[in-house]
């Protein structure tokens, strides 16, 4: 079983508008896959259908072999699929240590009487989270802000902090929608190198949803393209560039 | 030298994420805990009754902090489970002659299960929807605790009037001064528990909830499951909070137990400092003591008083009372420094 994701035909509706449309496509196992398409095109959706936040009007998702279409949205993150959000979605007014630990939530289960009472295994596993959370903070580069609420950080170091959150759960599925918003093109360069280098740091499945073509290019080693709901090319970054459609649909108008 | 300022790094963030206490808020707890312990060997018998309410209602106020100021979710009905304590306190106390220490827990027991209970459909409702349906619990409390066919067990209008425990041990103090003794116990039992529980991972479940709903169920939190469970604990704390004033001002009775009971609550959260453990004890002196002041003030016109004393409250200390203890001690510390 080589892929880790199996997209079936998925199709999803808001009320007229057909934001996906029988969309399917596998992600190996281990691999950075693309997913691009302009804007509207249904990036998010498809994110939002893994995340178990919107349902399917049709198809099927396999995750591991089975299919996640069952399964309640918050047991996403103990199945090992974590992600981030393109719009920022983060604990404002905990800290960065403490949006980290929130991450680590999925991966232990105290109840809260024995957290009422702060029972011996509570602390074992604070002690646990702590040393998790702050080793993600050093991997990460978040030490110095770790105190602070993260209402107030840049907008870089904010998506930072989501990216560490995100690995706080120790997903094999890694969803990024659009981790390089806002960033200038030697910040992005770094973001790639930083996202190989997690890759096969933590043995982890990227699905990487983003407008910044040259990243896209520079790390995926499969692309997916969608515009307007449907899938319009797959293969690698060199095909898809030159495959007529895409460049008419995005390339094209991007450039 | 590097695994030193690693450590002094940790220590910092522990700080401000609240999971650890600095020396200067164990000192403050201390001082506070004294200060506790004396009061009611300086002033009179009745004095000693008011703060015993002032105790009582601090843990109403943590009850309802812990729903909104921490879990981001409303209630004008926390009279409801003050009201439900505070009769089956009386109930036990009264039809069973059971001891009145006993009838804390039971009052805990009931209200964490009916907490839960209205915690689950409220899980459709959000923010002023869920206002509007306790309002509606709350509201519905006095007439139920007044109809007919419970009025065996609840005394109808007359409502049930319970005896005062005297001090154990054949302690030589007055049931005032027990009383206050045995509150003051339980509320630090009551407010360390749920110190841990917010500190925790649970609290920071809690308040990832608060602050953004959909990124914690993507986080792997049951909020379905945590926001009833929160609502079940917060009627906890509400609910021994009415057994306890049951006990000690002797007598329940359905109007005891109106809306404003619910909004005395509220008013007392906003005006302590919302979502801060420390901030519920300056509620209950709000609760207790604001309208006595407006009273002294104008036997005319109290609630005009009280009215003008809220809204210079939140004028000049818009984050409440600890807010603005902390903003002016933060204050003092940074001209110190920049000394
Ligand atoms: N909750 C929703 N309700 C109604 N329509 C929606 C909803 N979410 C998405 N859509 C619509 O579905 C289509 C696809 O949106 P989606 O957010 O998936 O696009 P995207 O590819 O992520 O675009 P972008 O690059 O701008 O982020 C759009 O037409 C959008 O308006
Ligand atoms: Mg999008």
């Amino acid at each position: 079983m080589s892929s880790i994701l199996e997209v079936r035909d998925v199709s999803v509706n808001f009320g007229g508008i057909v934001a996906l449309d029988g969309v399917s496509f596998d992600v190996p196992r281990g691999g950075i896959l693309g997913l691009i398409g302009p804007n509207g095109a249904g990036k998010t959706t498809l994110f939002n259908c893994l995340s178990r936040l919107y349902v399917p009007s049709s198809g099927d998702i396999l995750f591991d072999g089975k299919s996640i279409l069952s399964t309640s949205p918050y047991r996403m993150a103990r199945l090992g699929i974590g992600r981030t959000f393109q719009n920022l979605a983060l604990f404002s007014r905990l800290t960065v240590l403490d949006n980290v630990k929130v991450g680590a939530h999925c991966s232990s289960h105290t109840d809260f009487l024995s957290n009422a009472l702060r029972l011996p295994w509570v602390k074992r596993d604070e002690r646990r989270m702590e040393d998790k959370a702050w080793a993600l903070l050093e991997y990460l580069e978040l030490t110095d802000v770790a105190h602070l609420p993260t209402a107030g950080l840049p907008f870089g170091t904010q998506k930072r902090v989501e990216l560490a959150r995100a690995l706080a759960a120790d997903p094999k599925l890694l969803l990024l929608d659009e981790p390089a918003g806002g960033l200038n093109h030697e910040e992005v360069e770094e973001l790639g190198k930083l996202f190989r280098k997690i890759r096969d740091d933590r043995q982890l499945t990227v699905l990487l949803v983003e407008h910044h073509m040259s990243l896209v290019m520079a790390i995926s080693e499969q692309v997916v393209v969608l515009n307007f709901g449907r899938k319009i090319a797959e293969g690698t970054p060199a095909q898809v560039r030159a495959d007529p459609e895409v460049v008419h649909a995005y390339l094209g108008t991007k450039h | 030298m590097d695994a030193q300022l690693g450590a002094k790094v940790r220590e910092i963030a522990a700080l401000a994420s609240g999971a650890k206490l600095s020396r200067l808020q164990w000192i403050g707890i201390a001082v506070a805990i004294a200060v506790g312990l004396i009061v009611p060997l300086l002033v009179s018998d009745y004095r000693t009754f008011q703060f015993t309410l002032v105790l009582v209602y601090a843990m109403a106020v943590l009850g309802l902090n812990i729903l909104t100021g921490f879990n981001g979710q409303f209630s004008l009905g926390h009279s409801a489970f003050f009201a439900i304590g505070a009769y089956t306190a009386a109930i036990m106390m009264d039809h069973w002659e059971i001891a009145y220490y006993w009838t804390l827990p039971a009052a805990g027991v009931v209200c964490l299960i009916a907490g839960f209970l209205f915690g689950l459909p409220a899980l459709r409702l959000e923010g002023l929807y869920l206002a509007l349906a306790t309002f509606a619990l709350s509201i519905a409390t006095p007439p139920l605790l007044k109809y007919d066919h419970l009025s065996e067990w609840t005394g109808g209008v007359q409502g049930v009037v319970i005896t005062k425990p005297d001090a154990p041990f054949g302690l030589q103090i007055s049931q005032d001064n027990w009383l206050y003794y045995f509150t003051f116990v339980v509320l630090l039992v009551l407010y360390f528990c749920a110190w841990n529980l917010l500190r925790g991972r649970t609290g920071r479940a809690l308040k990832a909830i608060r602050d953004n709903p959909i990124a914690a169920q993507a986080m792997g939190i049951n909020t379905a499951l945590y926001k009833s469970l929160t609502f079940g604990v917060s009627a906890l704390y509400t609910g021994v909070a009415g057994a306890l004033g049951a006990i000690a001002i002797q007598f329940v009775a359905p109007d005891s137990f109106t809306f404003f009971l619910s909004v005395a609550i509220l008013v007392g959260m906003v005006i302590g400092g919302i979502g801060s453990i420390p901030g519920s004890i300056f509620g209950g002196i709000v609760i207790v003591f604001v309208p006595n002041v407006a009273e002294q003030i104008s036997k005319a016109a109290p609630w005009a008083v009280y009215g003008t004393l809220l809204i210079l409250c939140m004028y000049f200390m818009p984050l409440g009372i600890w807010g603005f203890i902390r903003m002016g001690y933060a204050r003092l510390t940074r001209r110190r420094k920049a000394d």
